[in-house]
Formats: structure tokens, sequence, C-alpha cells
């Protein structure tokens, strides 16, 4: 930002100064446009063009390595045959209902905890300063950390159950992590308790961002406080859940990290994730092409999600 | 400010595409052995190299493990940017070599008598196509137990010959109270463990057939079945807490004298070096009760890559290096696996280590040398992988039946193929 106002403030003057300065004019009308011009084209390469080439992959017949003959759509034909395999699970099977299970409660979670942090310490408490980081520090760590840690605290053998079994409470049971059916919820914990903090704070910018005779006017005309955030405040955050659903939603298809470090892929692959299966497929097992036919449907997934979602909050504010 | 950074930008450029010149007396080396034991070993190497004049360099690998460093190993081929050697497993070596990257060396094979020294199964994965692709550092076998002596005494156990004296030796563990099995529930350890269930089973000339030729006929048999029903009488004996557990863990179990036996490839017996136990004194190794005479082995390579002219010399050199008898012999030792030749001589081994390398002689000269399948040595990942799969998803419970899982091994593998 400093940089972009210290540019002009010192620019304007010399450029009306000097009439025969037009080519150093010219330069520096283009000079925003060269500096991004690498990146932009590094984005084209680096993300479209290898969006381009993945979807290239998935029909072709690639093993370990990338070949180019176009062979078909028998990875599509694979997954999609996996797609109904539940008894006993495909692991393909595995992976997307959890994706279903985790981004479903992880997004929903995050969001109703991180609204209710942010109402409760938007009440003008003292410590604020105190509590914000606190709450935020989590999103500072990465998914490893994360789920390492986690993996700890949730291991019957060594962290809470051992602890409360210490204490004294023996019938305490608490074996998640180690349970087929149930590891997937393990992966939400730890997901929201990184994430919550994060969107607590964007809540509590939003909350502080709502005009307070708003607020007032609607307290005169004697609206109890849960009217009150019910009709006023949540329908004013809208912009608010809508960032915070793309990071949330961004941040549950990447969390690749957190269920190795966390489950190490869960007892029988019961933990996996659509980029388990991705990275397991493409690197560990030679099937590049099914690895990359899966990656073209979690994106085509996640695009089918995120663009009408997009569309319609975009388009009512027109600017 | 703008400048500055469009110098930052540049400078930062100029870095990123210097490449740096490969020197001609040094040899670049992928690998992932970094952890104390592993990383002692591989120094004896080094140092033998130096004396020659070559020098060392380890071609950094971000993450540690095999798969990371696999991962980058695939980025450095793609770029033509061939390391001297890389640390390699099974069938990835016929994949590079398949792919045309590996380099020759049969000549110096010649030299040196590799075709002789080296265990015929062994030189499925190190020689394509008529040509020596790679030089085996070590040949591990999987079917071991790994027993506490302290607990086998209180509990009054004696060596299991067959898989039922095995099942009776646990059920007197559990009675006297130590948990009977240390095992690791991760896929790659629960389908090593059942490599040798298979093995001791349906017998060598069934493993064969099943694991490595992976016939059809022999996959769904009634064999297969029931080494599914004799992995469930094992699973029985572990503890609640086992899922997801690293090898290592399970281990310590037994060092510590918590578990009194695990199923485990003879990388363990690092472990308990590392903690000052004596073979025969403090831990036991024997064979997988009905597995004698057999090895199932798994095998580290340096697979060596077709670098430039210049550079073939010290390829050259570190193959013959890692081929000596005395580094063969320096690094097992360490290592816990035996000699990828037969002809090193085993005074420096410990009990264990004696007893392997004379196992994996009349294995080689036998013909029960076969690889496993959990480990990468008996079909190409994409098989093993579905195998593991199938494996762990029986031991914890989404496939629920040995009928169950011998159609879903059938369909996994016909689809992997």
């Amino acid at each position: 930002m400093s940089t972009v106002a210290e540019t002009q403030i010192k620019l304007t003057p010399e450029h009306d100064a000097r009439p025969g300065a037009s080519v150093r004019s010219r330069l520096q009308d283009l000079l925003p446009k060269i500096v991004l011009a690498p990146s932009f084209a590094a984005t084209i390469v680096f993300v479209y063009g290898f969006i381009l080439w993945t979807i290239y992959l998935s029909f072709t017949n690639s093993k370990t390595f990338p070949s180019y003959d176009i062979t078909g759509a028998r990875a599509y034909q694979r997954l999609w045959r996996w797609t109904f395999e539940s008894d006993p699970p495909s692991s393909w099977y595995t992976s997307i209902t959890n994706m279903g299970i985790f981004g479903f409660l992880y997004i929903l979670i995050c969001l109703a905890l991180g609204l209710f942090l942010a109402i409760l310490l938007d009440q003008k408490i003292r410590g604020e300063g105190v509590l914000r980081p606190i709450y935020l520090y989590p999103m500072a760590l990465s998914f490893i950390v994360t789920g390492v840690a986690w993996k700890w605290f949730l291991d019957p053998g060594l962290g809470l159950e051992q602890t409360l079994h210490q204490w004294g409470w023996t019938s305490f049971h608490f074996d998640w992590i180690k349970n087929k059916d149930f590891v997937i919820y393990t992966v939400v914990i730890a997901g929201v308790w990184q994430a919550s903090g994060f969107i607590m704070a964007m809540f509590l910018a939003g909350l502080r961002g709502i005009d307070g005779e708003i607020m007032k006017a609607a307290q005169i005309d004697g609206a109890t406080t849960f009217q009150l955030y019910r009709r006023i405040v949540i329908p004013l955050l809208r912009p608010v859940f809508l960032s915070a659903f793309i990071v949330l939603a961004h941040l549950a298809i990447k969390s690749y990290d957190l269920v190795v470090a966390l489950t190490s892929g869960g007892p029988g692959g019961s933990a996996w994730l659509p980029s388990n299966f991705m990275y397991e497929f493409t690197f560990k097992r030679n099937e590049m092409a099914v690895g990359s036919a899966s990656a073209v449907i979690m994106l085509m997934t996640l695009t089918a999600i995120i663009v009408p979602y997009l569309y319609s909050e975009l388009r009512e504010k027109p600017r | 400010m703008l400048r500055k950074l469009l110098i930052g930008t540049a400078l930062a450029t100029s870095f990123a595409f210097s490449a740096h010149a490969a020197d001609v007396k040094e040899v670049q080396m992928l690998h992932w052995w970094t952890s104390g034991g592993e990383a002692a070993a591989l120094n004896v190497l080094k140092q033998d190299l130096a004396k020659e004049g070559y020098a060392w360099k380890d071609v950094p690998v971000a993450g540690g493990g095999g798969d990371a460093a696999m991962t980058a190993l695939k980025a450095m081929v793609a770029a033509g940017n061939y390391p001297t050697a890389s640390q390699m497993l099974g069938y990835t070596v016929l994949d590079y070599a398949a792919a045309g990257v590996m380099g020759d060396l049969t000549e110096t094979a010649k030299k040196e008598g590799w075709d002789k020294s080296v265990p015929t199964a062994l030189q499925k994965f190190s020689v394509y196509d008529g040509k020596w692709v790679a030089a085996p550092v070590n040949v591990h076998s999987v079917n071991w137990l790994w027993i506490n002596k302290a607990v086998m005494d209180k509990i009054g156990g004696t060596e299991p010959k067959t898989f039922d004296d095995f099942i009776a030796l646990l059920d007197k563990a559990k009675a006297a109270g130590v948990i009977p099995l240390a095992l690791g529930g991760q896929n790659w350890q629960e389908a090593t463990m059942f490599d040798s269930v298979v093995m001791s089973t349906g017998g060598p000339e069934f493993y064969k057939k099943a694991m490595n030729d992976l016939d059809d006929e022999s996959l769904k048999s009634d064999t297969m079945k029931k080494s599914f029903d004799n992995l469930a009488k094992l699973i029985k004996y572990v503890d609640p807490n086992f899922s997801g557990r690293d090898w290592n863990l399970a281990t310590a179990m037994v060092i510590k004298g918590d578990a009194l036996v695990q199923v485990m490839g003879d990388w363990a017996k690092g472990e308990f070096h590392a903690a000052k136990k004596t073979p025969g004194t403090d831990f036991l190794c024997y064979r997988f009760p009905g597995t004698d005479g057999t090895v199932i082995y798994n095998s580290d390579m340096f697979g060596m890559f077709n670098v430039p002219e210049d550079r073939k010399a010290a390829q050259v050199a570190l193959a013959t290096a890692t081929l000596s008898k005395s580094f063969q012999s320096a690094f097992n030792v360490v290592k816990g696996s035996v000699p990828a030749r037969t002809d090193v001589p085993d005074t420096d081994f410990d009990a264990c280590g004696k007893k392997g390398i004379a196992d994996l002689k009349k294995a080689n000269e036998g013909g029960t040398l076969f690889g496993s399948l959990a480990q990468g040595y008996g079909a190409p990942p994409a098989v093993a992988n579905a195998y593991k799969d199938v494996v762990s998803k029986f031991v914890h419970g989404q496939i629920k039946t040995s009928d169950e899982a011998v159609t879903e091994l059938v369909k996994a593998i016909d689809d992997a193929k």
C-alpha cells in the first residue's frame, strides 16, 4: 500500500514538469503491466496450463511417468465403478464420502463457532486484546503441527483417555482416532480447532464494520438481542460469510497433510480424503492416469460448488 | 522502490538459473538414510570413496522418507538432471530402466563377478534387459519373529515351530498379562506380517504362485482363505491401541518387555542394537513359524543413472565400493540386514545376522528366495498397494470374512494389473 502511495506522490509532479519525457511517462504507464507480466505468465502456465495438462494425462495410460498417447477414459470408468463400491468400501468411495462428511461439518462448525465467538468477543468485554490472539493463534500453526499434536492428544494410550484414567475416571473411553468409523470426525475436530479462531477474527472485523446507528435504531424499535442478531447483524455479515466460506472450502479440499499427520490414513485407509487418494495413486502406486482423473473430478466438484455461489453472491452488488 | 523490486527480481532469477555444473570427482547421491544407524553405516561408504578421491554429495530431500525422495527423483529425472545414483526399491529400478534413463554397469559387473555372487532372485531387479543397472546394497528378510527373552523366560515359552505352536505361545503371554503381539496398524506392517502368514500357511510353492506370479486360482484358493483366517487369529492378540502405530514403536514395546513378540523385517534389529540389546541374551530372533528354510526378501539398491561420460568413473567407483565385501559386511552389521552377495564372511555379524546369511545362501541355492509383496518385491507398486489395501481393510474390519477378502484381493489385483 505504502509503495503505491509513495510512487504516485513522487511521480505526478515530474510528469507535469517535463513535457519532453514522453518515453519515460509511457514507460511509467507500462511499468505496472511489466511488473505484473511475470507473475501473470507464471499463473497462466503453472495453474491453468497444468490444469489442462492434468486433464490430458487423465485420458492417457500414464503409469510411473507421463505418457502422451490418448487411450480413452479408462481412469474415469474405474473411478466411476469405485464410486458405488460401498461394501467393502473402495478407497475412492471412502475418500469422497469422507470429503462430504469432513467438508460439511468443518465448514458448518467453523462458521457457527467462529460467529458465536465473535459475537461474544464483541460485547466490549475487558481483555479482548488478550483473548483474540489466543483464539487466532492456532491458525499460525501448520496442518502438520496441528495434526501431530492432536494425534497425541487423542491417542487413547497417550493423551486424553490415559490422563483421565490416571485421574481416576477409568470408565472414560474415547478411541475415535483408532476407530475406522469415527476417525474422520477426529480430523474435523482438529481442523475446526485450527480454523475457527481465524473465522472468528473475520466475523469480528465484520461486526466492527456494522454501523452502530442501525443497531441503536433497532433497539429503539424494541428488537430483542436475538432478533437484533437474527434479523440485522447476520444478514449484514453476508459478505463475511462469503469470504469465510471460500477460505474454509479451499482449506477443506487441501487438508491432505492434516489427514496424514493426524491419522496416517486411518485404520485401513478409512480417513482418506480425495487429495490423499490423488497423491497415493499418482506418486506411490504409479497410476498417474487415475490420480489425474481424481484431481480433475475434485476440481470439477469444487467448481460446481464455488462458481454458482460466487456468481449469485457477487451479482447482487454490481459495482 | 520499484527499482529495488526490479533488481531483486533480477537477482532472484539469476540465482534460479545459475545451474551448478557437476564436479566429475563427485558422487551425487539421492537417499533417505538420514537417521542414526543408517547414516553411520553410509559413512563407511563415504570414507571408502574419499580414499579413492571421490567427494560425496547428498542430494537434499525435504521431508525424509522414501516417498518424498522418489517424488524428488522423478522431478530430477524429468528435468534431465540425473544424480549419479539413487537409493531405489524393487520395481522402481525397472520402471526407470524401462524409461531408458539408467546407466550400464555390465562391464564392472563382469569384472567383479557380480552375477555369481549376487543372489539370482535379486538380479531380477538389478539387471534390466541383460544390463546391470543397479547395485544391491543389502538383503532384508521379512519373515522374522523378534522376541523379548525376559518375557519368553517368564512365560516358559520355547521356539514355535508351527503356526499352532505360535498361537499357543501367544496364549501363554496373554495369560501372563503381557501384550502378546506388538503390531503397528499401518497397512504395510499388516501386509508384511501377512506375507509370512501366507508362506507359513501355503508353503514356498504356493507363495510364489500367489504372491509373485499373481495366479488367480491361487489367490482365490482355500489356502489363501486359510491364510486370512490365520491372520484373523493373530490380530486377536494385539492391543486395542495398535491402529496407526509406527513400526519402531511396536519394536520398542518388545524391547521394553511390554509385548512378547513382533513380526517384522530385520531392520527391527537396528532398534534392538540402538537400545544396547544383544541377541540371545536380551532378545531372540526366530524365523516366522513354518517358514524356516525360506526367505521373503526385500533389498535396497543403488540405481545407477545414465550420467554423462565424464561422470561415469565416479559412478563405477561408487558401484564397486558398494558391492565390495568390506563395505557389504561393515554396512550390514550396522543396518541389521545381510550382504547382497553370498560370499561375504559372516565373522563380524551377530547370531541373528549369521543365521540370516546362512538362510539366504540356503534359500538362494534351494530356490526358496521370494520377493515380499508387501515390500514391493513381489509385484509392481500398483498391485502391491492394492494388496496392502485389502489386507489392511481385513485387519480393521471393513472386509469382514476371509471369503470376502479373497474375492476383493482377486478383484483389486486384476484391477491394478
